[in-house]
Formats: structure tokens, sequence, C-alpha cells
């Protein structure tokens, strides 16, 4: 019995020195991120840094605060947050969809490697001016630059996750007479969930640089255009808010990615 | 009754490099509830033959068939065993070793019960809704032997199935195999490159030579050894006959091969 005392205090310990190894890192984040707003504050109000150029918090707060009253910032937070997350999901879906096709057909995948390779090479980004004259200038173009930007890079690392699947795993199927889609439902899709959820990751960052490229050049709505239009007028509270924004909704949209990937890799 | 014929199988693997000849003219066949084995150094094509005789591979030439139907394509009327277990990460135990009849579309509760039981002879009863993870390597082959078994194959074909194992679970698993076989009255296959676990579980033994695969003798296990339980037919003196007879035969192939004289 004192064995087992002396065992549950041992634990005990090693409990509570985790706990607080938890505490230190928690305590040294929200010290980091009071002295930058601090530092910011006071260095704008000394003039340390130019007021105009460089906003502080407290008038980044103002800001917030009075288009919240009147409305207009939910608009552009609605917009763009609807944007990303369309863009996200169709160049996702999109991407995996495209990566079964070609495990499917080994030929389709031969034939289109040089012009995958091309298309992942390339900036997506740049396409930007004939999306826009394509598809009009409006969130529909938005939103295929949030989708193109992560649909093809989706498509070449889920298909080469595809293929990394152990053989052996297929042979096992096939020698209970599977069919080729009895072998991906059972074997190559389950394989590779885990990389498919961390392309998903990859791919949250991607459309918000889409989206908001996109904003910046046609849009006349969204937190992009906030930043665009701030720009213009010299207003970079307003930039300054924007980009504030974008960083917490980018980080939530990250976290709930997490969230979905521990619940679908338990 | 013959099972399973194999004749004048030549087989040839194709690659940038060109072509190889990884077997010659192979012709086997396989009486009902016989258990043979495919004994030789690796690379000699004994697992290609296995592939061939689950229908995975085609032959370049020759003909394969089950009850003198010829193997086209794989079916749940040979159970193929790979070398190590191969149980899906994702799936439990029970079903992993339903595995077989989801993809025949023959999962039925009845099935389900019969995959306990089997779960149950073979001691693991208690593990059906564990992960592989959680399991030792004897445990996690033991299922995957009742994964093959669930489909009631008319053959099995056990492609090293005990050399990823330490020595004792191999000798248990060895000793539970052969009394399973029995009970089903299975016709199997084994191919290993392990004299002894071939002599003590086998009917026959196929020596074969390599470069390209040939057989190159077939010796027949004692009616002695036949009838005793692997473990104790290691112990048998007309085990050490046997073993002196095959080790002469794989070793003087090799000598020959030295000498140049091989091809």
């Amino acid at each position: 019995m004192a064995q087992s005392n002396a065992e549950e205090q041992l634990f005990q310990q090693y409990l509570s020195s985790v706990q607080k190894e938890k505490k230190h890192v928690l305590i040294w984040q929200l010290l980091i991120l009071i002295s930058f707003v601090f530092f910011w504050e006071i260095a704008s109000r000394f003039y340390w840094i130019d007021p105009l150029l460089f906003s502080s918090p407290s008038t980044i707060y103002q800001v917030i605060v009075d288009k919240m009253q009147d409305g207009s910032l939910l608009a552009h937070m609605q917009v763009t947050l609807l944007e990303t997350v369309a863009g996200f999901l169709i160049g996702t879906i999109v991407g995996v969809f495209l990566a079964i096709s070609l495990w499917f057909s080994k030929r389709l995948s031969n034939i289109l490697d040089p012009y995958l390779v091309i298309l992942n090479a390339m900036p997506k980004v740049a396409l930007g001016p004939i999306i826009i004259v394509a598809l009009g200038p409006g969130y529909v173009s938005i939103i295929a630059m949030g989708a193109i930007i992560s649909v093809i890079i989706t498509t070449l690392v889920v298909y080469s996750a595809f293929n990394e699947v152990d053989p052996n795993y297929a042979k096992v199927l096939q020698s209970f007479g599977a069919t080729k889609r009895q072998v991906f439902q059972h074997a190559v899709f389950p394989a590779t969930l885990p990389t498919i959820i961390s392309t998903l990751k990859v791919n949250v960052g991607l459309s918000w640089v889409g989206v908001i490229v996109g904003e910046f050049l046609v849009s006349k709505q969204g937190l992009g255009y906030l930043i665009i239009y701030g720009f213009q007028v010299f207003d970079f509270s307003l930039v300054m808010m924007s980009l504030v924004l974008i960083a917490i909704f980018a980080a939530i949209m990250y976290k709930l990615v997490e969230k979905i990937e521990s619940w679908l890799i338990k | 009754m013959t099972l399973l014929t194999l004749e004048n199988i030549t087989h040839y693997y194709f690659s940038k490099q060109g072509a190889t000849k990884s077997l010659k003219d192979i012709s086997i066949s396989i009486q009902e509830g016989e258990f043979i084995s495919l004994l030789g150094p690796s690379g000699c094509g004994k697992s290609t033959i296995l592939s061939i005789m689950a229908g995975i591979i085609q032959p370049t030439e020759g003909n394969v068939s089950l009850k003198e139907k010829a193997i086209q394509s794989p079916s749940s009327e040979i159970g193929y065993m790979l070398q190590q277990d191969y149980l899906f990460p994702w799936k439990n135990i029970l079903d992993n070793i339903l595995l077989g009849p989801k993809i025949n579309q023959t999962a039925t509760n009845k099935i389900k019960e019969k995959g306990m039981e089997l779960l149950q002879e073979v001691g693991i009863e208690h593990v059906a809704t564990a992960y592989p993870d959680a399991l030792s390597g004897g445990m996690r082959q033991r299922a995957a032997l009742v994964r093959t078994l669930i489909n009631d194959p008319m053959i099995l074909l056990f492609d090293e199935p005990f050399s990823a194992l330490d020595y004792q679970t191999k000798l248990k698993l060895e000793d539970l195999v052969a009394i399973l076989l029995k009970t089903y009255r299975k016709t199997t296959v084994l191919v290993t490159h392990d004299i002894g676990e071939a002599i003590a579980m086998s009917d026959r033994i196929f020596v074969m030579n390599t470069n390209p695969g040939t057989i190159s003798k077939v010796f027949d296990v004692p009616i002695e050894l036949r009838n005793e339980q692997p473990f104790l037919a290691r112990r048998h003196p007309k085990y050490q006959l046997l073993f002196d007879k095959v080790w002469d035969e794989l070793d003087n192939r090799k000598n020959v091969a030295f000498l140049g004289g091989g091809k």
C-alpha cells in the first residue's frame, strides 16, 4: 500500500509539473502580446513612430467600435469570410476529386503530369486579371481566386499520398476479389485521410491569400477592399484594423480545421 | 482428387532494364487436403508462384487451374496470407476479419458470429473490438489467419506467415495452424525459406532453384512426421534425416552455382 501511495505521489508530482510548464508558456505568450500592444500604443503616443502610418491599438479599437455601430464592418467581414470558406471548400474538394481521378487512371495521370507541374509552378495570383475578365468583377471571381490557389497543390499532395499507400493493403483486398473502387474505399482513402486533413490546414492559409488578392483587384466590399481603400485614402487605421481582423479569422479557421482533424483521426 | 494444377508455368518480369525470367517450366499439382511447401532461398520466385496461384499475377506462359477451372482473377475460393499481417490499422479486429465478406457483400450476422467463433478458436476473442496497434505480433498474425479462414477458401496460400515472429510464437502458431487446417480440412501451400518449418508442417516439399526459378527436387515427408504436431515432429528421429537431405539439396546447388556450373 505504501508502494502505491508513493507511486500516486510521484504521478501527482508529474501532473503538476506538466501543468506548471503549461502555465509558464501561457504567461509568456500573454506577456508578449500585452507588451507588443503596450509598446505600440506608447510608441505611437510619443511619436516614436508616425501614428498616421502605423496607427495605434486605441485608434484601431475606436475604428472597430465605430464601424461596428454603423453596421458596415459586419458586412465586410461577412463577405470576406464567405468568400474564403467557399474558396477553401471548392479548392480542397476539387483538388481531392482530381487526385482521385488521377489515381483511378494511371494513363490520365501520365498525360496530365506536365500540365500539373506547370500549373503548380505558376503563381496563381498572376491569373487574377484573366479570372476577373472571364467571370466578371464580383464575388464569383474572388471565390475562384481563393479556390484556384489551392486546387493544384491539393491534387499533387493528395495524389502522391495515394501512391505511397503500402500496395500490400491493396493486395490483401484483391485476394478477396475486390474491385478498384473497393480498394480505394477500404484501403487507399482511409490510409491517406491524415494527409488530406493536413492539406486542409495549408489550404486555409492559401485561400486567404487568394481572396485578399482578389479583393485588392476588384471588389467593393470585404476586408481586402478595406485595406486597399484605406491605403488609397491614407487611412492606415483602417488598414491595420483589417489586418488584425484577418489574422484573427484566419487563426480561428485554422483552429477549426485542427478540431476537425482531431475528431476524424482518433 | 487434384485441386490445384500448375502446368508449365514460365513467367517474366519486365522493367526498363529488360525482361527477367523469374520462373521456368513450373508444374505442380496439389491434391485435396494436402499441405505442400515451396522451399528456397529468397529471390527464387516462390512468392511469384503464390501470386500466380492466387490469380493476382497472370503467368506469361502456362496454365493454372482450380478444380479444372482456369484461374483468371482473385476470388474468395483462394485464401492468400501475406508475410506480414497487413491488418488495417483504422479498422478494429472484428472489422478487419470481416473485410472479405464485406467485399463480397456476404457480411451477415451469421458471418459475424462465425468470425467471433474463429477468433475464439485462435484464442483472441477478447480483442475483437481492439485496434491492431494494441496487439502483439502473434495475435495480429492470428487475426490475419481468421481474416483468411472466414471466407472458407478451398485452398490456403501462406507467404512466409511466421517469418516475422519470434521463435516461440512461431512454434506455437505452427501448431495452432496445423490443428486448424486439420479440423477444416484445408488444402495449403506454404512458401518458406525455413527447412524445419517445411518439414514439420507439410506432406510434400518442393525445393526450388534460383535464376530462373525452377523446381529442383520434390521430397515426400514420411508419414510418421505428417501425423505429428509440428512441435513434436521437430523432435522425431526422422526429422533430422530429412532435414539433412533437404539441406544437402540446397547446399549442393549453391556449390555448383559457385563453381560457375549453375547455369
